[in-house]
């Protein structure tokens, strides 16, 4: 997917700290949610230890959460996430035909890593969607359960705390499919492990 | 001319959570306010037209001493009229007594017609008084209340067995101001605190605690600090859901269990098949569809429980869906790979 010889380095220190603790915290989360969703009979961890550790894992998320957050409004990786809006239609159709036909072709990838632009359009959809969109209301959502007395207690009729439900349910829902995705477009470096070995080391 | 959006995400943000933290302040604030109408509402005191009970007047005559905290008398000897204390437990409030089910009684209905003349014989004390399984047991025009299951519930609850005789319907449920709560009242919370505060009336007050027991009383917020969000399940669950067997027979589950029986797996009421859902919710459930029909019954409940309430279909869905996401995963890598080679 990337031609350059130089190793472009494109992942500082607070960005790697902040994307191990959210991958760790998002897979403790998934597992432990999923625990508590189908709890009786138990599936992997029994319920209440699911609820203590998701509880912790969740509220330390949200800390993670604000580093990427502050970090992105004031460093230049901010910057990546900027959707550049004319011709982007055309140019998410040129990476979705990439993933689907070009890369069996071993076609060069339409859109290369460069230290301007880190994503391909149809990273900065997902990831603009995921981190922006839904972890924010994970996260709300989560707080709105943890806290039952905050949520608002009813809306048209319907308990706030359903609304809460499912939405969080929702979300961590998306996130999960997320992390499968994700971790399989990791493989389309160099080698199969390279780009997780730049996440590690810092250098695309 | 060409637009970009120059504006990173996390400002966009930034704003729009602001925005969320207004509107949730603004509902919260409203929330609030209703709660606080609603609470200003309930302490309107009713009103109670005595002669529109059969046996008010009757009543009256037991009523004059025992409606109140004082009652006057004359001395035969002294020829004096004299003012005395009336015991609290021996006072019948008038506008508790004519809103309970019972208030069409006459007080001698239940009590010995000796009560009628004053000062009452010392022989009275010993007065046998009669249980609710006595009227309203074998009665067909109470079959749908279940007195004889009540009943044996109870005989079975651990009320019963350690206290024997000692302890009768009475302790829990006063006949003078008795009022049917969970069949009638559409508010579930109501039903939830009515329930608790007949267990707190003993549970919470050392006075009549120590009447059965030289147990010391146990601190009920103490005991049940293993429980989070302790205030949320103190006002939203009743005590039976945990402390009572055959909770799926009874609205209201009179089978009183030791405490090493009582519920103590968060499962047990956080999961599909809650036993939440065996009494109390189940039959407002019910009654809330007969109201208001199969959608607005089932789906437009104001009360919820996480765990319980949960969609199979939705789960099912989902559960769908993650699996096509790994297949076309799988098989991508399959082809991605065969080419390679």
């Amino acid at each position: 997917m990337e031609n350059h010889n130089e190793p472009l380095y494109l992942y500082p220190v607070w960005i790697r700290f902040w994307h191990i603790l959210n991958a760790l915290f998002c897979l403790t989360l998934i597992i432990t949610g999923l625990s508590i969703q189908f709890s009786n009979p138990t599936i992997i961890v029994k319920f209440r230890a699911a609820v203590a550790v998701h509880n912790v894992a969740g509220v330390l998320l949200s800390f993670n959460y604000i580093v990427f957050f502050i970090g992105n409004l004031f460093t230049k990786n901010g910057g990546y996430y900027v959707i550049e809006v004319s011709g982007y239609f055309s140019r998410l159709k040129a990476q979705f035909h990439h993933y689907t036909i070009g890369v069996f072709k071993k076609e060069a990838a339409p859109f290369p890593v460069t230290m301007e632009s880190k994503f391909n359009p149809l990273q900065q959809f997902s990831y603009v969607a995921v981190m922006y969109i839904v972890l924010p209301l994970v996260i709300l959502s989560g707080l709105g359960l943890l806290y039952p007395e905050i949520t608002v207690n009813s809306f048209i009729g319907i308990s706030g705390l359903d609304y809460t439900d499912l939405l969080h349910l929702f979300c961590g829902f998306i996130v999960s499919i997320f992390m499968c995705i994700h971790i399989y477009f990791c493989t389309f470096g160099k080698t199969a492990i390279s780009n997780f070995k730049s996440i590690i080391n810092g250098y695309h | 001319m060409i637009y970009r959006a120059n504006v990173r995400p996390a400002w966009v943000v930034l704003v729009l959570l602001l925005c969320f933290a207004v509107a949730f302040a603004l509902a919260k604030h409203s929330d609030s306010a209703a709660t606080a109408k609603q609470a200003d509402n309930h302490e309107v005191p009713e009103k109670i037209d005595m002669t529109k009970f059969k046996n008010s007047e009757t009543n009256e005559q037991c009523l004059k001493c025992h409606g109140q905290s004082k009652y006057t008398y004359e001395n035969a000897e002294s020829k004096k009229m004299v003012n005395k204390r009336m015991y609290s437990e021996l006072i019948i409030k008038r506008d508790e007594f004519y809103v309970s089910n019972h208030k069409g009684f006459k007080c001698t209905d239940c009590h010995s017609e000796e009560y009628a003349t004053f000062p009452h014989s010392g022989n009275l004390r010993m007065e046998s008084k009669a249980n609710c399984i006595d009227c309203h047991g074998g009665d067909e025009k109470y079959a749908k209340f279940q007195f004889e299951k009540i009943d044996s519930n109870f005989m079975a609850s651990v009320h019963s067995q350690k206290h024997s005789q000692d302890f009768t319907c009475w302790m829990c449920h006063n006949p003078h101001t008795y009022k049917i709560n969970a069949r009638t009242n559409d508010n579930l919370q109501e039903t939830i605190t009515y329930d608790n505060l007949i267990c707190l009336s003993c549970h919470s007050d050392i006075t009549k605690y120590e009447l059965l027991t030289n147990k010391e009383k146990p601190n009920i917020l103490v005991k049940h600090e293993w429980l989070p969000n302790q205030a949320s399940h103190f006002t939203n669950v009743r005590c039976i859901e945990c402390h009572a067997q055959n909770k799926d027979t009874l609205i209201v589950a009179h089978e009183i269990v030791p405490k090493n029986l009582a519920v103590k797996k968060c499962e047990s009421c956080h999961a599909k098949n809650s036993i939440l859902y065996a009494s109390l919710f189940k039959y407002q459930v019910r009654e809330n569809i007969k109201a208001k029909g199969w959608f607005k019954g089932l789906f437009l409940s104001e009360t919820s429980t996480i765990g319980p309430d949960q969609n199979n279909t939705l789960n099912i869905i989902s559960l769908a869906l993650f699996a096509l996401t790994i297949l076309v995963i799988l098989i991508h890598a399959v082809i991605r790979i065969q080419k390679s080679h």
